[in-house]
């Protein structure tokens, strides 16, 4: 779900009213002007060009001075009217919650980072693309960028708000209704713009609570042999150099945080499913799928693209 | 002015499909990935070797005069922490990348081997980390710090503090300590 | 009221059977003085505002046609998902140079150029003010779109967008001289609209036909004059921007942009929109200027509402220049500040409004006739009205922050600037054309192109609306099949291919009509401007004498006895110069003759800016360059004598 047409929150449902209004409005002002001209052009038209002027009529001109300076008033009340509406909405949109659940949103060339705030630093959760959130819950976004502009939008949620380097902007929602709910990056910010989405995935508290304490629980590590020759691969074959992986020696932060990578619905910022094959896929060659990526195509055989790709989708 | 102008018109796109046919290797975006290098071994097998090594196989690099490449070299320099020993470029723990004396080597050849290889005192072997296309890059960008990779190529500032002159500011350069040819001898 | 036939208005050139020996003799002077010098040479030093307007029309056409070319080619990429046939940085590099080309090189210079050609026929003077600084402002232009072109086709087409926000287009994110293209270029297209905005307010001013007071000057030249203004308030923001700040930060790493360094990533967007919004009007005023005429014309009345027409033209200038930060809803500007932005965006619906009522007005009031130049007009009204209505929508800050950056913006510009500039841009091309070639256009074909675009541009963008309310970003190269945007983008595609059917209807209409269409004759409309009274094509002199203005409507409306300008001497360029307000004699004008300096001026600044991309010390050589240039210019100046002034009891003034 990711349209202005399918509000899920209070907000995206004050913008949505906003929007069937002004369309009300709007389309029949449309409709009366074109009609008008229409029927002008219509019923005055003359068929021959001819060179005699129109014989000027002093009390037809004064009628239509009357029409046209009712349909300019009735314009500025119109005007009026809309201004009015959108302060009304504008303003309970600005009014920030006191109590909210805070998430950090980093944007980076092409995926987004996602932290969840706690007051002891050791229990903060980061994770990357998907946005899990309780129903019902005010939440507070804190958005930072960490190269260029990018946009944080979720159509079904809320308006967007920009990622802005030097900045912290703010936005908040609260979502109604469980479900997934797509995301994507709206300003432009170079070669895969168009592969920046992001999912927010609503649940009840209780599953929420249940997924946070997962979430910020270290996988297991393996015992199956296959899966530990995978996070060896994982470790020492470069992945390490750039993504974490929790409770493992993998800490680096240049790329998305793996952690349970398996309980993800999406690859590479919504690109692909999360399926094996799409990882495998992924990994012999992101330019494929993102062309220029920063992800390198790292060189493994297809045993060890294939332990590595089993490793990654094992943590649940 | 009609058939002047017609002529005029010929002449400008004459010009321009000529200048089109010389396509500028500057602006190139090299979106494709490296394929070409073998699957890796997890034994570090760093070569202690002293002196120039060269390395034959420049199929993919290097990319001394393509500006995306160079950028992207500069990203990975901060990405896998070169500042930590060699200061973005000015030299601390590892030796300057800026000045114009070099142990191994300036050449991009020679560069790629000190990347890959890695060298005593501390030089990690980074072929395990990085593929060949990367170590190209960071090849181009150690270069452009000492001004020795074509100057419309090379990186202007950093969105970041400015700790050293932007590369685009670098004179060009000679490097002392080799008795080798100039670079652009080179390919 | 009648208007007299064509034959009547005795006094102006137009009418007089060049039988009379005198006459004759005379025309013939006159045009020995003023016409271009002969051959290749004579093409590259003329200073006539015709031939420099006419091929500044033809220019940015041509680039209508690249940037639609390039248009076609998104089109086609978006068609259906994940396409392959441009991949993102091709992409990135096409939108960019779209929107530079239709924005820098078509649509300000198009607008402008017919400024130049039709104000001074149409205040009754013999050429712009500042001959040579046309000639300069066009060779600058010129020098802007070979550049851009050539950068394209060697893989250094700009891929930042054509507002190229910091730091995407900054030195680190957009490395090479891509952006740099983007940056050098604006500047000086800049300085070519600069040169005509100059030129088009002195015009105005300074060179009425006696009698042609403020409030009898036709909409046409109220609009170029009110959208010179704007220019000179506009354009220096966004050449400082790009010049000074975005080149200079990418060429000699200043940190005007840099939040690390005390540089602010906003600072650009202020900029960038204070020149980028005033842009659209600049764009679309000119535009509504056309539709005046053409609406009196073919409604067979003046227009309804002359006063309030002025006055809607000077209140949208006006608040054009309050309302950028409309496009920065989505940034961090504080609420009250948004509260008077969205005022202020929605204010300036008002004097568009009060325009369409006018206009719709003189319809009803008149016998609208449906040549092909009206159905634009009224193509016009029912796409921009649209586009008007969304933009409206658009200025509440609830709704921009779901819509800003997403295709219904795209929707809603295109239907602004193809509705409100392109379509009446079209109507002027059929009512003036036969004024500039002699010729009529074709009215079949005429037709077909004007249901063909009308149809293309509401099936392209219609959809768009839907597709940003259904959460489609802006400047996406492709997009997955599961979001489910590929119907609605097939069907766009196809109304793009529409309107490329469409174009190629007017050139086939415009290539052969210009050889073979009906001789059009000095009024082929029986219009009511001074630009009818002359022939067509307006001979070298335009007008053999300067005409003496007694109404809004000089054509429709002649004196009794319609006097003209006779003191003129007749073996110089010697032009009359009014009075600003009343226009009254005031001065003689000796006006420049052809000259190679503009050519040459507008050369060394193509060696600066280009050259400044790839090392300072072009600045230098450019200058030194420029140097000989300037006193070229100046030595050519200082040989012929100036203005004097027009003494009480001389020909001029007695007639006038």
């Amino acid at each position: 779900m990711h349209s202005l047409f399918d509000p899920s929150s209070p907000q995206a449902r004050a913008v949505a009213g906003l929007w069937w209004w002004m369309l009300a409005v709007g389309g029949t002002v449309w409709l009366i002007v074109i009609v008008a001209m229409l029927w002008a052009a219509i019923t005055r038209r003359q068929r021959r060009l001819s060179s005699d002027l129109v014989r000027l009529d002093d009390t037809a001109h004064v009628r239509t001075e009357r029409v046209v300076t009712i349909a300019s008033g009735i314009t500025v009340a119109i005007l009026i009217a809309f201004l009015a509406y959108d302060f009304t909405v504008g303003h309970a949109l600005a009014q920030h919650p006191l109590r909210a659940l805070t998430i950090d949103v980093t944007g980076h060339q092409w995926w987004w980072q996602v932290l969840y705030e706690d007051p002891d630093p050791s229990r903060q959760l980061v994770t990357a693309n998907e946005i899990h959130v309780p129903v019902g819950v005010p939440i507070q976004f804190k958005l930072r960028a960490a190269d260029v502009i990018h946009s944080f939008w979720a159509p079904s949620l809320n308006g967007k708000k920009d990622l802005i380097p030097g900045y912290t902007t703010t936005l908040w929602f609260q979502a109604d209704t469980a479900g997934r709910y797509r995301g994507q990056c709206a300003e432009f910010c170079g070669l895969q713009h168009a592969k920046m989405a992001f999912y927010i995935v609503a649940e009840p508290k209780p599953k929420f609570a249940a997924w946070l304490a997962a979430a910020s629980q270290a996988p297991a590590s393996p015992s199956d042999p296959h899966l530990v020759y995978g996070q060896r691969v994982f470790l020492s074959a470069g992945c390490a150099t750039c993504h974490t992986i929790a409770g493992t020696q993998a800490r680096a932060t240049v790329g998305p945080d793996l952690t349970h990578l398996g309980s993800r619905e999406t690859l590479a910022a919504g690109t692909l499913a999360n399926t094996r094959e799409n990882l495998l896929r992924w990994i012999v060659d992101p330019g494929l799928w993102k062309p220029g990526v920063h992800m390198p195509a790292v060189p493994l055989s297809p045993p060890q693209q294939e332990a590595l790709a089993d490793y990654l989708e094992s943590m649940k | 002015m009609g058939p002047s102008l017609e002529r005029n018109i010929a002449r400008t796109l004459l010009i321009t499909v000529a200048i089109a046919a010389v396509a500028c290797e500057r602006e190139q975006r090299n979106l494709g990935q490296s394929q070409s290098a073998a699957p890796s071994a997890f034994v570090a097998d760093v070569d202690l070797q002293p002196g120039p090594t060269f390395i034959s196989d420049t199929s993919e690099g290097p990319f001394d005069d393509n500006a995306y490449n160079t950028a992207e070299g500069q990203a990975l320099f901060e990405e896998m922490n070169c500042s930590g020993c060699h200061a973005h470029g000015g030299g601390a723990m590892g030796p300057a990348l800026m000045d114009d004396q070099w142990i191994y080597g300036s050449l991009p050849n020679q560069i790629f081997a000190s990347i890959a290889q890695g060298r005593p005192n501390g030089m990690p072997a980074w072929k395990y980390r990085l593929n060949n296309k990367q170590i190209w890059e960071l090849v181009a960008y150690v270069r452009s710090l000492s001004g020795l990779t074509p100057k419309g190529a090379r990186p202007a500032r950093e969105d970041h503090m400015m700790v050293i002159p932007a590369p685009n500011q670098t004179p060009n350069a000679k490097p002392k300590n080799s008795s080798l040819p100039s670079a652009s001898m080179f390919p | 009221m009648t208007a007299p036939p064509p034959h009547d208005h005795t006094g102006l050139p137009a009418d007089m059977t060049l039988t009379d020996d005198a006459v004759a003799r005379e025309a013939a002077q006159l045009d020995s003085i003023w016409r271009d010098g002969r051959g290749f040479w004579g093409w590259l030093t003329t200073v006539d505002h015709k031939s420099i307007g006419k091929r500044y029309i033809i220019t940015a056409f041509l680039m209508f046609i690249a940037g639609g070319i390039e248009a076609a080619m998104m089109r086609t990429q978006l068609a259906r998902p994940e396409n392959t046939l441009l991949g993102p940085d091709r992409y990135n590099q096409i939108f960019t140079t779209h929107g530079t080309t239709m924005m820098f090189l078509f649509a300000v210079p198009i607008m402008t150029a017919m400024g130049l050609y039709f104000v001074p026929l149409m205040i009754g003077a013999r050429n712009v003010a500042f001959p040579r600084l046309n000639a300069f402002g066009y060779w600058t232009y010129f020098v802007g779109v070979v550049f851009l072109y050539v950068s394209l086709f060697a893989n250094t087409g700009p891929d930042a967008g054509w507002f190229s926000y910091v730091p995407l287009a900054g030195p680190q994110y957009s490395p090479g001289h891509r952006v740099d293209v983007w940056a050098q270029l604006v500047t000086y297209t800049e300085i070519a609209a600069l040169c005509a905005a100059v030129n088009i307010i002195v015009t105005t001013f300074k060179m009425r036909a006696p009698g042609m007071s403020l409030n009898r000057i036709p909409l046409f030249v109220w609009a170029q004059l009110v959208v010179s203004f704007m220019i000179v308030f506009a354009m220096p923001a966004v050449a400082t921007g790009s010049t000074l700040m975005l080149a200079a930060d990418r060429a000699v790493n200043t940190q005007w942009f840099n939040p690390a360094e005390g540089g602010d990533a906003l600072l650009w967007q202020h900029i960038f929109w204070f020149f980028g919004h005033p842009e659209v009007y600049i764009i679309f005023l000119p535009a509504l200027g056309f539709v005046t005429p053409i609406v009196e014309t073919f409604s067979r009345r003046p227009v309804f509402g002359y006063t309030a027409l002025v006055m809607a033209n000077i209140t949208t200038a006006f608040f054009a220049f309050g309302l950028w930060v409309h496009h920065m809803f989505a940034t961090p500007v504080p609420e009250l500040g948004q509260s008077l932005f969205t005022a202020a965006s929605m204010l300036i619906a008002i004097p568009t409004g009060v325009q369409i009522f006018c206009w719709i007005a003189t319809l009803w009031l008149g016998r609208p006739e449906l040549r092909t130049a009206m159905l634009f007009v009224l193509g016009f009204i029912f796409t921009f009205v649209n586009g008007g209505i969304t933009g409206v929508m658009l200025a509440s800050v609830a709704f921009d922050k779901q819509a800003h950056d997403t295709f219904f913006v795209v929707a809603h510009l295109h239907y602004v600037l193809l509705g409100g500039g392109v379509m009446p841009l079209f109507g002027a091309f059929y009512f003036w054309f036969p004024k500039i070639v002699g010729r009529m256009l074709d009215e079949t074909i005429g037709k077909i192109h004007f249901w063909l675009f009308l149809i293309g541009v509401n099936l392209t963008f219609f959809p768009m609306h839907i597709l940003g309310l259904e959460g489609m970003p802006r400047r996406v190269y492709t997009y997955l099949a599961a979001t489910g945007w590929g119907p609605l983008n097939l069907v766009a595609t196809a109304g793009a291919y529409i309107i490329a059917l469409s174009v190629i209807a007017f050139l086939y209409n415009v290539l052969k009509s210009w050889r073979g269409g009906a001789p059009a004759g000095p009024n082929p409309w029986n219009s009511s401007g001074l630009e009818w009274a002359i022939p067509s094509p307006p001979p070298s002199y335009t007008f053999l004498h300067v005409p003496v203005v007694h109404s809004r409507h000089p054509l429709w409306e002649p004196a009794v006895d319609m006097p003209v300008v006779t003191g003129l001497r007749t073996d110089r360029r010697e032009v009359l110069l009014t009075t600003a307000f009343d226009a009254r004699p005031d001065s003689r004008h000796h006006a420049p003759g052809p000259s190679i300096w503009p050519l040459y001026l507008a050369l060394c600044m193509g060696v600066m800016w280009i050259g400044s991309i790839f090392s300072p010390y072009f600045v230098l050589i450019a200058t030194g360059l420029s140097a000989i240039g300037l006193v070229g210019w100046a030595l050519q100046s200082t040989s012929t004598p100036g203005t004097e002034r027009v003494a009480t009891g001389d020909a001029v003034v007695e007639l006038a």
